[in-house]
C-alpha cells in the first residue's frame, strides 16, 4: 500500500494530471486566438487588422501547449497514442491542415502584395474554422468512445459547432479586453451570441457521456457522488447566468469590469474540463485502456519528470512575463 | 499487399512533411543569430544599415518561423497517426528527449518570439537583445534534442532490449551516440550556409533592380563572407561524418560510393554511373582510379565496404536502395563544390581594392561586380535548400531497411491506416506544401523587390510580426511611417498604406 513510494502508480498518474492541465491550458488560450479567427468575418478590415494585433505576441506560445499536450501523450502513454490518433486520423489531418494554413495566413496577409491581402483573411478565417470544427468533433468522438458510427458521428458533428461556437465566445470576451470603442462594444455582440454554444457544447456532453458507459452514470449519479459533484454543475450554471446577466451591460465606460467575461468564460471551461476528467479517470483511451496500462516505463517517466519539475515553472513564469510586457489595448501594432 | 501500400505512402508522406518542415528551421536557426549579430552592430556602430538588415530579415525570420512551427506540429502529430510501432518499440528512449525538446526549446523560443518581435517599444533595449538571443538560441536547442534522437536512430547505443521495448541504460551514452557531434555540426554549418546564400542571393537581387544603398552592398559582403568561410569547414565536417558512417554504417557508404562488389582496396570514386540494382553494378560510370580509398582510407589499399557483404545467404537485402542514395549524395557534394566556387570567387574579387565611383581606391566597390556573378548569386539563393534535402536524403535512406538501426525496421512500425487514407491525406499535404513553398518563395523576392524600389518594408504593412521594432527604429527616420495610421480614409488605418506602385 505504498501508494505515493511505487512510481508505477504516481508517475502515470501524474502524467495525465499534467497532460490534462496542458490540454486546459491549451483549450482557453488557442480556444480565443482561434476564437479572434472565427470572428474574422464579422469584422472591417481596419477591425481585422486590431483583433490580429490583439494576439500577435501570443499565438505561438498558445499552440505550443498543444505540442505539449500532445508529446505527453506520445511520450507518457505511448500505445494510447497511437490508438488515438490512428482512429482520428482524418479529423486529425483536417486539424493540422487548419493550423498550417492559420498559422501561416497571420504572416503572408501583411507580407504579401495587398492584392492577395483579402485572399490571406480568408485563409486565417477558414484555417481557424477546421481547427476548432475538427477539435470539437475530435472531442465528440472522443466521448463516444472512439467508435465510428452514423450516431457517434452525428453527435461528434454537433460538438464540432458547439466548440466553434465556444471559441468565438471565448476569443470575443478576450477582444473585450483588448480592444475599446466600437470593436469592443461589437465584440460584448458577439460574446452576447456565443455563449449559446458553450451551454450547449457543455450540455451536449454532459447528457450523453453517462448515457454512453454506464460507468460514467455510475459515477455521477450514484449515491453520494451526486452530492460531492454538485458545485461542478451548480457553479458552472452560476457563471453562465453572471455572463448573461453581466453582458447585458458591458461595455463599461471605465474598462474596469471588462476582464470579467473572460475570466468568467476560462473558469467555466475548467470546472467543464475537470467534469470531462473525472468521468474518464482511470481511462485514457475509454473504456479500453487505463493510464496505467498505457504508460511507458517508471525509469523514462522519471527522467521527463525531474526536467518538468524545473522546466515548467520557468515555463510559466516567462508566459508570464510575456503577458505582463503586452497587457492593456491593443495598439495598431504595439508602436509605442 | 495493403500493407505494403500503407508502408509506401506512409513512407512518402512522412518524407514530405519533414522536408517540409526542415526547410524553414534551417533558415531559421542561423537567421535568428545573424538578426542578433545586425541588432549589435546596430547599436555599437549606430550605422543606419545595420537597422535596415535587422528591419528586412526579421521579416523573413518571422514568416519563416511561422512555417517552421505549423509544420512542426504536424510532424508531432505523424508518429502517432502513421508510425505508431516506433513510440511502442523506443518511447523510453525518444520519449524523454522529444519531451525536453518541448521543455527547453519550443516553449523558450515561442515566448520570446513575442517579445522579440512586437516588443522594441515595450521592453529596455537590453531586453529586447536577450529575447532575440533566447529565441536564437531555442532554435540552436531544437536542432539539438532532435539531432540527438535522429543520431540515437542511426547509431543507437546506451539501451537494453526486453520483451522487445526499449529501455535506456545510459543517457549519456544515448545523447552523446557516435554519430551525434558530426551530425550536429555539419547540421548547423548547413543551417549558416543557407542563411549565407539566402542572405547573398536577395541582396544581389536588389542590387540587380538597381538599389544602390548601402545596406545592399553590406548584405553582399555579409552573405558572401561568411559563406566562404562556412564551406571550407562544412566541407571538412562532411568528410569526417562520412568516416564516422563508414565506421558505424558501412552498408550507408557502399551506397554512397555505389560500391557493389570491390572488396580488395583501389577502389574508384565514381563520378557519374546509373547503379543497376538488378545486374548489382553500375551503368556508365566515370570514375576516378583509387579515388574512394584515398578519401574514406588516406591510402590506395584502404577496403571500402561493397554492397555485396550486405546481401544473406538466402539473397535478403540489407542495404538500402542505392540509386537514390547515391544520387542524392552526388546533388548535396556538387552543390557544395558549387557553393565553394562562388563563395570564393566572390570574396576574391570583392576584396581587391579597386577604384570606386570617386575614383577613390578602396576595398568592397559593389560596382566592380560583374552582373554575371549577381545572376548567379541570384540562382543560387535557395541553394542551401537543396544541398540540406538532399544530405538527408542520403543519411535517412542510407538507414533503410532499418527505422532505428538494427532495433527496429520501418516495416514494423508503420500503422495500419486504410491505404486510401493515407493517399488523400498525402495529397492533400502535398498541395498545400507545394502551394506554400511556392508563396514564401515568391513573398521573400516580393519583400526584396518592394525594399529595391525603396518603399522600405515597415511602412507598407498593417500589424504583423516584425512590425513594432521597424517602426520603432524607423520613426526617427524620414518617412511618415509614423504620421500615416493617423491618415484618414479606412485603407490607412493600421498602417495599411497601399503601396505606391
Ligand atoms: C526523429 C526522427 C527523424 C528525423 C529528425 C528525420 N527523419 Fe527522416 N525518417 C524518419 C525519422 C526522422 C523515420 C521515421 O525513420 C522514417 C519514416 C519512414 C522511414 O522510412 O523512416 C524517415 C524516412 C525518411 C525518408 C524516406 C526514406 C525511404 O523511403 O527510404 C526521407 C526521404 C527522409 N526521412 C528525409 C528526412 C529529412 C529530409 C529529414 C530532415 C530533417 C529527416 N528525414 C529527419
Ligand atoms: C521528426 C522530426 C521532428 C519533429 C516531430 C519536430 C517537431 C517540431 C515542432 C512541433 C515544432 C514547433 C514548435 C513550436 O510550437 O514552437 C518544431 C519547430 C522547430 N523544429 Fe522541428 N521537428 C522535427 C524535426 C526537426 C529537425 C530535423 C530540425 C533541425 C535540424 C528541427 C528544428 C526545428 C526548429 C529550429 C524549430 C523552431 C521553429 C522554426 O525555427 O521554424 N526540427 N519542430
Ligand atoms: C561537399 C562536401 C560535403 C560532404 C563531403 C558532405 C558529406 C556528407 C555525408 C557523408 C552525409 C551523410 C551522413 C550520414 O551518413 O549520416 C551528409 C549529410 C548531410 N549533409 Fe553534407 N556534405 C557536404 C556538403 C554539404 C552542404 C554544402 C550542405 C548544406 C548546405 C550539407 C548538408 C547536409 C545535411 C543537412 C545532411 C544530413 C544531416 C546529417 O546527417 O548530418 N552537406 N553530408
Amino acid at each position: 500500500m505504498e501508494w505515493f513510494g511505487d512510481p508505477a502508480v504516481w508517475l502515470p498518474w501524474t502524467f495525465a494530471a499534467l497532460m490534462g492541465l496542458s490540454i486546459l491550458v491549451y483549450v482557453v488560450l488557442d480556444g480565443f486566438d482561434l476564437g479572434v479567427g472565427l470572428l474574422f468575418p464579422f469584422a472591417s478590415d481596419a477591425e481585422k487588422d486590431r483583433m490580429i494585433a490583439s494576439i500577435g505576441p501570443f499565438w505561438d506560445a498558445n499552440e505550443t501547449w498543444l505540442v505539449l499536450a500532445i508529446g505527453i501523450l506520445l511520450v507518457a502513454f505511448p500505445v494510447a497514442h497511437g490508438l488515438i490518433l490512428t482512429s482520428l486520423y482524418l479529423p486529425v489531418f483536417l486539424l493540422l491542415l487548419g493550423l498550417i494554413l492559420r498559422g501561416v495566413s497571420f504572416e503572408f496577409r501583411v507580407k504579401a502584395h495587398v492584392r492577395y491581402k483579402e485572399r490571406w483573411n480568408l485563409a486565417f478565417w477558414g484555417g481557424s474554422l477546421m481547427a476548432s470544427l475538427s477539435q470539437g468533433f475530435m472531442l465528440g468522438l472522443y466521448v463516444m468512445g472512439l467508435e465510428w458510427s452514423w450516431a457517434t458521428v452525428a453527435f461528434a458533428s454537433l460538438t464540432a459547432v458547439f466548440l466553434t461556437v465556444g471559441y468565438s465566445f471565448i476569443g470575443a470576451c478576450w477582444i473585450i479586453i483588448k480592444t475599446e470603442g466600437p470593436l469592443q462594444r461589437k465584440a460584448v455582440e458577439w460574446a452576447r451570441g456565443g455563449i449559446w454554444g458553450v451551454i450547449l457544447g457543455i450540455g451536449a456532453i454532459s447528457a450523453a457521456s453517462p448515457l454512453v458507459s454506464p460507468r460514467i452514470w455510475g459515477k455521477w449519479l450514484g449515491w453520494p457522488e451526486s452530492l460531492l459533484l454538485a458545485p461542478l454543475p451548480v457553479l458552472s450554471a452560476a457563471l453562465i447566468a453572471f455572463l448573461w446577466w453581466k453582458l447585458r451591460r458591458m461595455p463599461y465606460d471605465d474598462d474596469r469590469w471588462n476582464w470579467t467575461p473572460f475570466a468568467a468564460a476560462m473558469a467555466i471551461f475548467a470546472l467543464a474540463f475537470l467534469g470531462l476528467a473525472y468521468s474518464f479517470y482511470p481511462y485514457v483511451v475509454p473504456e479500453r485502456l487505463t493510464i496505467y496500462e498505457a504508460a511507458s516505463a517508471p525509469e523514462a517517466l522519471f527522467i521527463i519528470f525531474i526536467g518538468t519539475l524545473v522546466v515548467l515553472p520557468t515555463i510559466v513564469a516567462y508566459t508570464a512575463l510575456a503577458y505582463w510586457i503586452f497587457r492593456g489595448k491593443a495598439q495598431d501594432l504595439t508602436y509605442d | 499487399m495493403e500493407a505494403l501500400d500503407t508502408l509506401v505512402l506512409s513512407r512518402i508522406q512522412f518524407a514530405a512533411n519533414i522536408s517540409f518542415h526542415i526547410l524553414f528551421p534551417t533558415i531559421t536557426i542561423a537567421l535568428g543569430w545573424a538578426l542578433l549579430f545586425f541588432k549589435l552592430r546596430f547599436q555599437w556602430t549606430g550605422d543606419a544599415k545595420w537597422m535596415e538588415a535587422y528591419r528586412f530579415w526579421v521579416k523573413v525570420f518571422a514568416l519563416s518561423f511561422a512555417m517552421g512551427v505549423v509544420s512542426g506540429i504536424t510532424m508531432s502529430f505523424q508518429f502517432g497517426t502513421n508510425w505508431p510501432g516506433f513510440m511502442e518499440t523506443v518511447g523510453n528512449v525518444a520519449g524523454p528527449l522529444l519531451a525536453y525538446e518541448v521543455m527547453t526549446a519550443f516553449f523558450l523560443e515561442a515566448v520570446f518570439l513575442g517579445i522579440m518581435l512586437f516588443g522594441w517599444r515595450k521592453v529596455p533595449s537590453w531586453l529586447h537583445t536577450t529575447a532575440t538571443f533566447l529565441v536564437a538560441f531555442g532554435t540552436t536547442m531544437s536542432a539539438f534534442w532532435i539531432l540527438v534522437l535522429n543520431s540515437w536512430m542511426h547509431t543507437p547505443q546506451g539501451f537494453e532490449l526486453r520483451d522487445g521495448v526499449v529501455h535506456a541504460t545510459s543517457w549519456m551514452e544515448i545523447v552523446f551516440n557516435p554519430s551525434m557531434p558530426y551530425r550536429l555540426a555539419h547540421m548547423l554549418l548547413a543551417s549558416g550556409l543557407t542563411v549565407a546564400f539566402l542572405i547573398l542571393g536577395i541582396a544581389a537581387f536588389r542590387r540587380l533592380l538597381g538599389d544602390q544603398r548601402e545596406e545592399v552592398r553590406s548584405q553582399i559582403r555579409f552573405g558572401a563572407v561568411l559563406a566562404a568561410v562556412l564551406i571550407p569547414v562544412q566541407i571538412f565536417a562532411g568528410d569526417m561524418h562520412g568516416l564516422n558512417t563508414q565506421e558505424y554504417q558501412p552498408a550507408k557508404v557502399a551506397a554512397m560510393e555505389g560500391n557493389w562488389s570491390d572488396t580488395d582496396g583501389r577502389t574508384p570514386l565514381v563520378l557519374f554511373a546509373i547503379p543497376d540494382p538488378e545486374a548489382r553494378e553500375n551503368r556508365f560510370e566515370v570514375a576516378i582510379p583509387n579515388g574512394a580509398s584515398l578519401i574514406l582510407g588516406h591510402k590506395p589499399e584502404h577496403v571500402v565496404p561493397s554492397l555485396d557483404e550486405f546481401v544473406t545467404e538466402d539473397g535478403e537485402m540489407l542495404h538500402p536502395p542505392v540509386a537514390k542514395v547515391f544520387w542524392a549524395f552526388r546533388v548535396m557534394v556538387g552543390t557544395g563544390m558549387a557553393m565553394l566556387a562562388l563563395s570564393w570567387i566572390t570574396v576574391l574579387h570583392f576584396a581587391r581594392k579597386r577604384e570606386d565611383a570617386n575614383g577613390v581606391r578602396r576595398r568592397w566597390v559593389i560596382s566592380t561586380l560583374p552582373r554575371p556573378l549577381l545572376w548567379a548569386m541570384v540562382a543560387m539563393t535557395f541553394s542551401g535548400w537543396l544541398a540540406t534535402l538532399a544530405g538527408w536524403y542520403v543519411t535517412e535512406i542510407g538507414r533503410q531497411p532499418w527505422l532505428v538501426s538494427g532495433v527496429l525496421t520501418t516495416a514494423e512500425a508503420v500503422a495500419q491506416v486504410p491505404a486510401g487514407m493515407v493517399l488523400s491525406t498525402l495529397l492533400g499535404y502535398l498541395a498545400v506544401y507545394a502551394f506554400l513553398t511556392l508563396a514564401y518563395v515568391s513573398v521573400i523576392f516580393y519583400l526584396a523587390r518592394r525594399a529595391a524600389r525603396g518603399n522600405p518594408v515597415g511602412t507598407l504593412e498593417s500589424p504583423g510580426s516584425g512590425q513594432a521594432e521597424v517602426e520603432a527604429i524607423a520613426g526617427a527616420g524620414p518617412r511618415g511611417g509614423r504620421g500615416g495610421r493617423d491618415a484618414p480614409g479606412g485603407g490607412t488605418r493600421g498602417g495599411g498604406l497601399q503601396p505606391a506602385e
